[in-house]
């Protein structure tokens, strides 16, 4: 399932990072701890998150993630959307919380 | 230049967590006891319990620093300490300000309390001291800098509240004056992991709350004065000022 279409069926926020809205999810990680990340999250995988700091797209680019989820109406500080754009991977905004989107994610990801 | 050893990361009974034995009285005859030179209570969010510290830690000739354990937005301990009575309101204030106002139940975190000279209980503070700032450390740092304060990232190799478990790494463009590391890990192998810039300091303090860990283990400064610029120019390892390096006992 591609970025965009994730979008467009959660009707989510797209704060940067256009040029990865035809990446594939192939999974999804929910955590908040970067560290936890960095060791565990699968490549492809959409993570669900509300850290906003600039680390976050460094550990996005490293895992290979297609895009990041800030929940709870969160939304990212100004060097990550920057770093964002610089990586083409997308940074999306939801006012739900993260029980509620990873619930939704599962299903969408599971039922294509 | 002479060599002072150091503990700057001390909680009081102000920090919930801290043992109740934990008054600056104590903690003073404490420090006292062991011969440190310097000594700094930095209790969760709060700078409260700083200036009776300082009066008691004089009549002892111990040179103390006000400041605090400052827990930000990502819920990484970075210590926040600053020389005079006019920097330590800035800094009360700031975290008053930023604070999330959480009930305390002491019940289950602890008792948050103030005490005076004669260990009398002079004020309970009712918000969860523990409780994170709504500020980014990139935004601590910057205040901490702001009003010529010294920043330093603690315990950053634990596996909870530090720079390293939240964020996964040191952030490249963070300003910080030195990094604290607990007892547990070598420099040489938090460096292996982390790649940061190559002239960065690392103290090591007790990080106590109960009265025994007081001191166990410290930072020993090689100063040209004692003052508070002198400690800051050995974090930074700069104007003849440096960190003598960590040896196990």
């Amino acid at each position: 399932m591609k970025v965009k279409e994730v979008v467009e069926a959660l009707n989510l926020k797209v704060f940067s990072g256009y040029d990865g809205l035809s990446n594939t999810i192939t999974g999804g990680y929910t955590s908040d701890l970067l560290s936890d990340v960095m060791g565990n999250a699968p490549p492809g995988a959409i993570w669900i998150t509300l850290q906003t700091h600039v680390n976050v797209m460094a550990v996005a680019t490293l895992k290979d993630l297609s895009a990041v989820v800030l929940v709870k109406g969160l939304e990212p500080e100004a060097n990550t959307i920057q770093q964002s754009n610089n990586e083409g991977i997308p940074i999306l905004g939801t006012n739900l919380q993260a029980f509620e989107i990873s619930g939704l994610l599962y299903n969408l990801l599971n039922t294509k | 230049m002479t060599i002072y050893r150091a503990d700057l990361h001390i909680h009081s009974v102000l920090s919930p967590c801290a043992d109740l034995e934990m008054s600056p009285v104590n903690i003073v005859k404490r420090a006292a006891e062991l011969d440190l030179d310097i000594i700094a209570i930095t209790d969760h969010n709060s700078t409260l319990h700083g200036p009776l510290t300082r009066r008691l830690a004089e009549e002892r000739d111990i040179y103390s620093l006000f400041g605090a354990e400052v827990n930000t937005r990502e819920e990484i301990h970075c210590l926040c300490l600053v020389e005079n009575e006019q920097q330590r309101q800035l800094l009360q204030t700031f975290i008053e300000e930023n604070i999330q106002r959480i009930p305390n139940n002491p019940d289950v975190f602890g008792y948050q309390v103030e005490v005076n000279e004669d260990e009398e209980i002079i004020q309970e503070i009712n918000y969860l001291l523990h409780a994170a700032l709504n500020k980014s450390i990139d935004e601590v740092s910057e205040f901490i800098y702001s009003i010529g304060g010294i920043f330093v990232p603690a315990h950053v190799d634990r596996s909870k509240y530090s720079i390293t478990s939240q964020l996964g790494f040191v952030p490249p463009n963070l300003k910080y004056h030195a990094l604290e590391i607990s007892r547990n890990t070598q420099v040489a192998d938090f460096l292996r992991l982390n790649p940061i810039k190559p002239e960065t300091g690392f103290i090591r303090n007790s990080d106590a709350h109960f009265i025994n860990q007081i001191g166990s283990i410290t930072t020993e400064l090689a100063l040209v004065d004692l003052s508070f610029v002198s400690i800051a120019n050995a974090l930074m390892g700069q104007n003849g000022s440096y960190i003598l390096p960590h040896i196990d006992s």
